[in-house]
């Protein structure tokens, strides 16, 4: 069994991002109430997971703690939980977050992997993001990052963009490339219902590029990638070689436990899945009352083990196994007929899908029920 | 016998039959009402749902007069619909009077005319009550007026009521002991008592509801179903209150239930009569007649391995309805099946919800057909209720259909829409009634085929819920009858075929492309679906391929929403018929019944 994995959630942003569906307030008084709690939930799980190989602090807006915040944390996190020495230790942070000082502080903390909000070196579409950052702040940002030292470090893109071109996408690509970054989040907008810009689309305000255009800002994505020598190991993820995938975010497609600390954190350990409550005001109620701030639990069958093996696996350059697949009816012909498509590819005992299979890979798993 | 009286309660859907015998149980005493749970009466899920009564249950009430005499009640419930016009008319002949239930708000509708009349050819004492009277639209003068000259009874004599509130409950009961007869009969005559319904029950077989009309019967007596000509011992009788409760016997006057090792319900008749095997009854009593099945569709498991279970299903569902019937059929598309008859499209989709919902079956109906009868070439005359039988075009000398008499009442401001409605049904021969100022009865000859698919959806949602009807089927005409094809990539799909008249048939088919459309999922390839009569398409529509289909984000957070939209998908995967390449779920093979989505 692959060591675990640590999470911690951290619910705060300066402002919220219209198109943004995690969990996250803007009431920052809340910050020092919620790391007070945090430590005390890390206390109720000590003894629950092995030693960690990973630790990722997301959001929200990690890099939006200052550093006695940030250095209160990792103490913490250090105090009840054994992390290896060679552990991948990631932030996400915000281009408008950076300093020298904090970068220092990161480092300081045993943070050794960056991933940095970019989103786009288009100011127009950082506008229509409504990010906090213009394009020229992300480059300098991102400098910083590098002359820090930090030489693990990854951008976040996105794409399908009500207007977005190809152009733009390109030029979005090529600007993230001049860094040299070992790692590449590429996400297509995806307009969720709970969210402002989600609603707008409800209201036919905001239209998307439409299902064509997003398959070919895709594939151009994913080809312009692989040619620069990246790997497509998941269906938004690039690395440059197998070591920058991050590790921790396979464990999730993997089925590897994970303890997740924080409002909205899930948790996973054999075949149960737990999560906290989203709201920061409960989770901090919840923990001051000394119980666990869990919102709900899932005992996962076998069979929803398996369905979840499916959808997971497809969504990764790893696939999924033949054994889970096999059983299911006329096997046989729907793998040879997605394999004639070049939907699928087979390697001993994995069932791989290629590009093509990326594009439909939420359409791959009902063909093996 | 004199202290016994024997009613119903016949109204239109909706006008608060259940909620009113919920109340006369409920004032009884039978239950405490801690224990009481609204419509006791209807209790399959459906008819809680639907708010009909499909079986007609009995409940048997102690009732103490105001002049302090004990009387003994019987309420025999009846269903509510046209399709089972049948079994009403048997527990109507089991009855001395009937409570009329009019609402306040809606007034006099067709059904209610319908079963006034079927009360009336029983000489029934017929008492009207006028139902919610506490809603703010209860317009009881009206109501009232409605009754003297539609109904052409006395007003003066109905009864005000509100159910839902529990007022003027004791008013009815006072009038049923005081205005129903007590049933006449007499106990020294040989056995002849009326099976009015039949249910099943796993440990007991088949309970026979019945209305003893002479003599008696006890545990231990042999008795004859005459119709049936088979003999069976008594094992108990008794009466219904909720739950049965044993007698001694059931004598002349008396309604109750018989247990007799009857195996299944489709060893009885409802309307058949029980006389004893030693001493029987010189002549059965009066209006036996067979239901026989209108609407034909066959039945077909999602996933082909399920036959043998849905066989299973049939065969335990059949136990509890003697009216279905049905044989094996197969299908190119869907593999072995059955093809079932009804007494109706209302006796259609419950067979199709229990199925679903008690036998825990995914099945397919085709769509519903009527039988036709087809005059050859070669002089022979076939009849044919599934268009897999349809005959050769050429050798066809002349085709009928069966047609109906539709009664329609409806307020006066609708009868354009209605008349127009009716047209396009191919409605001939329509009469206008005028019963009351504002209300218009319309009658027309339909054929069958044209109200089995939705009419009375169809003039429920262009009469805004006033419009009523009823039906009776007279007799066989001439017709034009084609036979309709759907071709799912250039493959027939047989169990989509229908017969339609020749004029219709553009408008069917093209409404059953586009609810096609609307149901089969995009797959990665395009979809041709088309029309067709004989090799000649006449509509056609097209399921674009899907492009791209995958999330963008998948962490910690996402994956429990994830697989439950998969294990929602893998259900309805079960629900899928594959035909050539093609997923076609469930819902499309229904949606092509449900012509009109205007």
């Amino acid at each position: 069994m692959d060591p675990p994995g640590l999470y911690v959630h951290i619910p705060f942003c300066k402002t919220k991002c219209p198109y943004c569906d995690f969990y996250s307030i803007t009431k920052l008084s809340l910050l020092d109430a919620w790391l007070e709690a945090l430590s005390k939930e890390a206390a109720m799980y000590r003894h629950a997971f092995g030693v960690f190989d990973s630790l990722y602090l997301g959001g929200g807006t990690p890099s939006i703690l200052d550093n006695r915040q940030m250095e209160k944390l990792i103490k913490t996190i250090r105090q009840y939980f054994t992390i290896t020495q060679d552990a991948e230790v990631t932030i996400e942070i915000n281009p408008d977050d950076i300093t020298a000082e904090k970068l220092q502080c990161w480092r300081a903390c045993g943070i050794n992997r960056i991933s940095v909000g970019v989103q786009s070196f288009n100011n127009d579409e950082l506008v229509f993001l409504k990010r906090r950052h213009s394009a020229t702040d992300a480059k300098r940002s991102i400098e910083l990052v590098v002359s820090a030292g930090f030489e693990n470090f990854g951008i976040d893109l996105m794409f399908g963009l009500p207007g977005q071109t190809e152009e733009i996408l390109m030029r979005n690509l090529q600007n993230a490339l001049i860094f040299e970054p070992k790692h590449l989040s590429c996400y297509q907008l995806t307009l969720e219902e709970r969210t402002p810009y989600g609603r707008l689309k409800a209201e036919g305000r905001l239209v998307p590029p439409g299902e064509n255009k997003e398959k070919r800002f895709f594939v151009l994505t994913s080809d312009y990638l692989k040619s620069k020598g990246f790997i497509h190991y998941e269906i938004s993820n690039f690395a440059k070689t197998v070591q920058y995938e991050s590790r921790h975010n396979k464990k999730y497609w993997q089925h590897t436990q994970y303890l997740g600390l924080g409002p909205a954190a899930h948790s996973f350990k054999d075949n149960r899945r737990w999560w906290n409550h989203r709201s920061v005001e409960r989770y901090c109620k919840e923990i001051a009352k000394e119980k666990k701030p869990v919102d709900g639990f899932e005992t996962l069958s076998d069979e929803q083990l398996r369905l979840e093996r499916l959808f997971l696996g497809f969504r990764t350059k790893y696939g999924v196994a033949v054994d889970d697949v096999k059983d299911s009816p006329s096997f046989e012909q729907t793998l040879s007929r997605l394999k004639r498509k070049r939907i699928l590819k087979v390697y001993g005992n994995r069932i791989i899908p290629t590009i093509k299979g990326f594009l439909i890979a939420d359409k791959l798993p009902q063909m093996f029920f | 016998m004199k202290q016994i009286r024997n009613f119903s309660i016949i109204a239109h859907i909706d006008h608060g039959k259940s909620t009113l015998a919920d109340r006369l149980i409920q004032y009884a005493n039978l239950v405490d009402a801690r224990q009481f749970r609204d419509q006791i009466l209807d209790n399959m899920d459906i008819e809680r749902e639907r708010g009909i009564t499909i079986k007609s249950q009995t409940v048997n009430l102690p009732y103490k007069s105001k002049k302090g005499d004990e009387f003994e009640l019987n309420l025999i419930d009846t269903p509510g619909h046209v399709d089972f016009s049948y079994e009403v008319s048997r527990a109507l002949a089991s009855c001395e009077g009937v409570l009329l239930l009019v609402d306040a708000s809606q007034g006099v509708e067709a059904q209610t005319l319908a079963n006034l009349y079927a009360a009336m050819e029983h000489n029934l004492v017929i008492i009207p009550v006028i139902n919610k009277i506490d809603l703010p639209s209860a317009d009881i003068d009206r109501v009232k007026d409605e009754i003297e000259h539609e109904l052409g009874l006395d007003a003066e004599t109905a009864l005000l009521c509100s159910a839902k509130e529990g007022t003027g409950i004791e008013d009815i009961f006072e009038a049923i002991v005081g205005r129903i007869p007590p049933p006449k009969g007499d106990i020294e005559k040989p056995l002849a008592a009326l099976i009015f319904d039949a249910h099943y029950d796993s440990f007991r077989g088949t309970i026979v509801s019945c209305r003893v009309f002479d003599g008696r019967v006890r545990p231990g007596d042999t008795i004859r179903l005459m119709a049936m000509e088979t003999s069976y011992k008594v094992e108990e009788v008794g009466c219904f209150r909720l739950k049965m409760e044993p007698k001694k016997e059931l004598s002349a006057g008396e309604v109750g239930y018989l247990i007799a090792g009857i195996k299944t319900v489709s060893d009885t008749r409802i309307g058949d009569t029980i006389t004893l095997d030693t001493k029987p009854a010189s002549k059965p009593l009066a209006g036996f007649k067979e239901v026989k099945p209108v609407v034909f569709s066959s039945i077909y498991p999602i996933a082909s391995d399920d036959y043998l279970s849905l066989s299973e299903a049939l065969e335990k569902y059949k136990l509890n309805d003697a009216a279905l019937v049905y044989q094996k059929d197969s299908s190119a598309a869907l593999g072995q099946g059955f093809r079932c008859g009804f007494l109706g499209l209302l006796h259609l989709e419950i067979v199709q919800e229990r199925l679903e919902r008690e036998f825990d079956q995914s099945i397919i109906m085709t769509s519903p057909s009527v039988q036709y009868r087809f005059f050859l070439t070669d002089g022979r005359i076939v009849t044919v209720d599934n268009p897999a039988y349809y005959p050769d075009p050429t050798e066809i000398k002349k085709a009928e259909e069966p047609y109906i008499r539709a009664s329609i009442m409806i307020p006066e401001r609708y009868v354009g829409a209605v008349m127009k409605l009716c047209m396009e049904r191919r409605g001939v021969n329509s009469r206008l009634n005028y019963p009351t100022a504002g209300r218009v009865e319309i009658t027309f000859d339909m054929p069958l085929a044209e109200v089995i698919f939705d009419f009375y959806d169809r003039l429920k949602s262009i009469t805004q819920g006033y419009g009523s009807f009823d039906y009776e089927i007279i007799d066989y005409r001439e017709s034009d009858l084609v036979k309709l094809d759907i071709l799912v990539n250039g493959e027939r799909v047989d169990a989509l075929s229908m017969i339609v008249h020749r004029e219709r048939s553009r408008e069917r088919a093209v409404k059953a492309c586009d609810s096609l459309k609307e149901e089969i999922p995009r797959q990665q390839f395009k979809i041709a679906i088309q029309g067709a009569i004989g090799g000649k398409i006449i509509s056609r529509s097209t399921i674009t391929p899907y492009r791209k289909d995958v999330t963008a984000k998948c962490y910690g957070g996402d994956i429990t929403r994830k697989r439950k939209l998969l294990e929602k998908q893998k259900k309805g995967k079960k629900r899928m018929r594959v035909v050539g390449s093609v997923e076609i779920p469930q819902s499309a093979f229904m949606a092509v019944l449900k012509t009109d989505t205007e």
